[in-house]
């Protein structure tokens, strides 16, 4: 062996002992998760602690007579009763959404939605304040409701919103209607209508992307316990975002904010429904101050599935205009949106219809415009962003869809439609015609890896042969290929369009090396599964050389963590990830400071060697990490600080663009519907990878979250504006045996501006997922001339399409 | 309301309590016993977060009375390290496998995959798929989870577990 062979070996030793970046580590999480050691908020037990539950209203629309609350108070175990009379002289009846609207905690005179919350029963277990919320006698006076949000501006419509009604300047702009909140346009409307006056082919199509919930396993909960002589509330929730849970909660009690310690413990699944603020998190904090005892609020599933936020409801009127050889020339998209009672979408103030002007997509289209339309109806509040970046799946979703209706149209190849128009290499960083710089991107690779991996020529020719057996009449099965290649928009976001109430989304990290050499670290992300004690520590193990075992990670706890805006939006790894990155880098720089006066040379004779600083020349002179550390606290040189701590508050430069193409296989029983998913085909570029376990797990599971959306997941309600399948019996998520095998791959194309390169995945997988099943079901049934089929795609629907076919005799 | 006193056995270890009838197997293990593994995920027995295994079957706690507990021997989360405290053969298979994310279903499916084991030691990938149908999992989208529990049947039965190749 040869000296410069040893010296390779025993950096790779060295390096693999770290645990750093690229390497699968196993998670740190995993020991307690397995041992039934996670500790959740209805794990927490205090001594004296209530128990709230919610009254909440049969109806979609109607007038409170009145509330009597006697027999529930008379029942022993009820401690008390709260309603809106209750909350009014404390101004807490409502509360501000994310949106700039505000939302009732507690009905006062309407009910605006089935499920609503009207009365906060709190007893001392659940059973007792369950059976209590039986005795609560309301009077109501059923009013017309809205459930189409196309009728919802009619001239003759029903008012929803009493309390805002005279207001007709909304939080973004005028107000057309009492029941409109929002008109958002962006891109150049005149252009647009010129291009598509002029073109050789237009597409035009209305593209639902229908309502649905979060509904992660672990429901939304909180434990609220005020501290009467001190004047301190301590709140424990299911919070992916716990540090603007503190401001809120300061700014609608009138609690100083550092008297409030909200503490986000292990939290079960989030995917956008634990970033709001709910009236169960105000009622247990009421209740506690009231009381001075703590108070827990558990929701039960149909509650979550009813009540706090919805996903989606995007009416999208996609339109594409092209020439006759394929080229997009332009993209004129109109969305109704329907947003429930209030206006509590968790968006960006900026941003009433999130990132919507994404859906340009991964092609070079030169002109744009899109309108949004926002309405009030008689259904459950919310709006969030479900496994994507806000609205960016609604988004991806109509373009993706627009490009197949187009290449039906032009009779032309999909995928060669989508390669004709992807934005080229050397056109990154890139403008899109609705205002986003792409900030990188190699479409054309990606897209040419996965056709050959998947066999794309060879699965068409399949095809062509099936639909001739089809007709022929040897088979009733149809084949159908879909294909998605979507681009994110993730990682919110520069302080300059980017704020929740007012706050920039800047991220933040801390770490503090003690003496020994071992590492405390924290964030202002809250981990709900994605694994960041694991995978922030490898960041920090390769930037400073210390190994990822010996690195804490610690999220969640305000009092402790740096202030940060959370886990949402994939952007822990965009905005949190390079706050870590930039503060082990200062903590690097000053130990190289400490290096040289150790070794008596000056600092620019030093070079970093995966975990330690040597000296130029003279590889056996350095000084390990660990042994800096220690001399950071006990021999400092001169006029230096002691300790090695630094911390950072990351203001991203730009948003990061994650790409994928995606490929999905499906074999339908047009007389049964039944549709199953002989392949799915994920390939992801999500820049530097920093866990490809983790990685890979994360796009097994917003696939599985994707599947269900476009299969068969739907929160659906009738005429009279009652919640149809609050259960998991109805409410469909996908089983062992209904979910496909995914096959995972990737290209690695790092984000310019970040400081690992990485650019987040998390969402990535749902985004692109939805899309490509939905065109796999619409392919599959093309050439039977079926149009565009609405999602969800389940069985009994897909039945009904072939029944409209006439196929089945 | 009047309580009924129950005997049973928990983890191996001999408990008495007095419940309520209506008390649900959950609560009375999560809130009178502090077993908080168990989870409450849907209150409808789909989701299987509160699987804990009674008398050698798969059991949802938050469809089972604790009165009918009474008598019976029950394993949850917290009794199925091995008893040196390491990690058991299923424990470590969902860890080298990534065969969890938030670990709200974790102790459930751990339970639920327990008994599957037991009742059919060598189960093909389908026999997994199908034998932990009522489990639901929202992170991980199964396939992991499926080679969790190879990983542990291969651990136990003392044959090689290759993971599929990438």
């Amino acid at each position: 062996m040869n000296d410069q062979t040893k010296i390779d070996q025993d950096r790779a030793e060295r390096t693999e002992k770290l645990q750093g970046m690229g390497c699968k580590r196993k998670r740190v999480e995993d020991v307690r998760f397995t041992q039934g050691k996670g500790s959740y908020v209805d794990d927490l037990k205090l001594p004296g602690m209530l128990f709230g539950d919610f009254v909440r209203s049969p109806h979609a629309h109607a007038r409170i007579k009145s509330i009597d609350t006697s027999r529930a108070k008379a029942l022993p175990g009820v401690v008390a009763v709260l309603t809106a009379a209750d909350l009014k002289p404390l101004g807490l009846h409502y509360m501000p959404t994310l949106a700039g609207d505000v939302q009732a905690v507690l009905a006062e005179e309407k009910v605006l939605f089935q499920n609503q919350e009207v009365a906060f029963v709190i007893a001392e277990d659940r059973y007792i304040a369950s059976d209590a919320t039986e005795l609560v006698d309301v009077e109501y006076e059923a009013l017309p409701c809205i459930v189409d949000p196309f009728k919802s501006m009619d001239a003759d419509a029903p008012i929803l919103r009493e309390d805002i009604q005279d207001k007709m300047e909304g939080a973004h702009g005028p107000r057309k209607h009492p029941n409109h909140i929002f008109e958002w346009t962006i891109g150049d409307k005149e252009a647009t209508d010129a291009v598509f006056a002029n073109a050789d082919v237009t597409i035009k199509e209305m593209l639902v992307d229908h309502r649905t919930h979060p509904s992660p396993l672990e429901t939304c909960q909180s434990v609220a316990s005020f501290d009467k002589v001190k004047g301190e509330l301590t709140l424990w929730g299911t919070f992916q975002a716990p540090h603007v849970i503190r401001t809120v909660v300061s700014l609608i009690s009138g609690l100083p904010e550092h008297k409030i310690h909200v503490i986000a413990p292990d939290i079960g699944g989030g995917f956008g429904n634990k970033v709001g603020a709910y009236a169960g998190y105000v009622c247990s904090v009421v209740g506690s101050i009231v009381l001075g005892v703590p108070v827990k609020w558990v929701e039960d599933r149909m509650e979550n599935l009813s009540t706090t936020s919805f996903a989606r409801d995007y009416h999208m009127t996609t339109e594409l205009a092209a020439t006759k050889d394929g080229k997009i020339q332009a993209m004129r998209v109109h969305v109704l949106a329907d947003h429930g009672a209030f206006d509590a979408c968790a968006d960006p103030s900026k941003w009433p219809a999130g990132f919507m002007n994404i859906c340009t997509g991964s092609y070079d289209i030169p002109t744009a415009h899109l309108a949004v339309d926002g309405v009030y109806t008689n259904k459950a509040s919310g709006g969030v962003a479900y496994r994507c970046s806000f609205r960016v799946t609604e988004a991806v979703f109509a373009i993706e869809r627009a490009v197949e209706l187009l290449a039906d149209k032009l009779g032309m190849d999909a995928a060669e439609l989508r390669i004709k128009n992807f934005i080229k290499p050397e056109q990154f960083p890139y403008k899109s015609a609705l205002g986003w710089e792409y900030d990188s991107g190699d479409y054309h690779t990606a897209m040419k890896k996965a056709m050959d991996t998947i066999g794309y020529k060879e699965l068409r020719e399949e095809q062509a042969q099936k639909r001739e057996a089809f007709k022929r009449g040897e088979t009733r099965e149809i084949m159908g290929i879909g294909i998605s290649f979507f681009t994110e928009i993730v990682g919110a976001g520069p302080a300059k369009n980017c704020d929740i109430l007012g706050i920039a989304m800047f991220d933040s990290a801390e770490i503090r090396i003690h003496p020994t050499g071992s590492v405390i670290a924290r964030m202002g992300t809250k981990s709900q599964g994605q694994g960041h004690e694991t995978t922030y520590a490898q960041i920090i193990a390769t930037e400073i050389g210390i190994p990822a075992d010996d690195i804490m990670i610690e999220e969640g706890n305000t009092d402790t963590a740096p202030y940060g805006l959370g886990t949402y939006g994939s952007r822990s790894t965009p905005v949190a990830g390079a706050a870590t990155a930039v503060a082990a880098r200062k903590i690097k720089a000053k130990a190289q400071m400490i290096a040289a006066h150790m070794l008596e040379v000056h600092e620019g004779d030093l070079e970093w060697d995966v975990d330690r600083f040597r000296v130029k020349g003279l590889p056996e002179k350095f000084k390990t990490m660990k042994e800096i550390a220690w001399a950071a606290y006990n021999a400092p040189p001169p006029n230096m600080e002691p300790g090695l701590e630094a911390v950072n508050y990351y203001e991203p430069p730009n948003m990061t663009y994650p790409f994928g193409a995606y490929f999905c296989v499906m074999d339908i029983d047009v007389d049964t519907g039944v549709a199953k998913t002989r392949r799915f085909y994920a390939l992801d570029d999500c820049g530097t990878r920093i866990n490809p376990m983790i990685i890979e797990g994360q796009v097994h599971g917003g696939l599985t979250e994707a599947f269900a959306c476009a299969m068969g997941q739907e929160i659906r309600y009738d005429e009279h504006g009652n919640v149809m399948g609050a259960s998991f019996m109805d409410f469909f998520l996908p089983t062992a045996v209904e979910t496909p095998n995914w096959e995972t791959d990737f290209t690695v194309t790092p984000s310019p501006h970040h400081p690992i390169g990485a650019k987040g995945v998390g969402e990535s997988p749902h985004v692109g997922g939805v899309p490509c099943f939905s065109n796999a079901v619409n392919d599959a049934y093309a050439f039977l001339g079926a149009g565009h089929i609405q999602m969800p795609h389940d069985a009994w629907r897909l039945w009904t399409v072939g029944q409209k076919l006439g196929l089945h005799t | 309301m009047a309580k009924s006193h129950i005997e049973l056995t928990i983890n191996g270890k001999k408990v008495e309590a007095l419940v309520e009838p209506r008390t649900l197997l959950i609560h009375f293990l999560r809130e009178q016993q502090n077993l908080t593994g168990a989870h409450i995920g849907c209150d409808t027995g789909h989701c299987g977060a509160c699987t804990v295994e009674m008398d050698d079957m798969s059991v949802k706690s938050c469809m089972t009375f604790a009165v009918q507990a009474n008598g019976a021997s029950i394993t949850t989360i917290e009794g199925m390290a091995n008893p040196d405290g390491t990690l058991s053969a299923l424990q470590e298979g969902f860890r080298m496998m990534h065969g969890l994310q938030c670990g709200y279903c974790t102790p459930g499916m751990i339970l639920r995959a327990h008994r599957l084991l037991k009742e059919n030691p060598a189960p093909t990938e389908d026999e997994i798929r199908n034998g932990i149908a009522g489990n639901l999992c929202r992170c991980t989208g199964y396939v992991n989870i499926v080679k969790a529990i190879q990983y542990a049947a291969a651990k136990i039965n003392g044959t090689p577990f290759q993971e599929a190749a990438e």
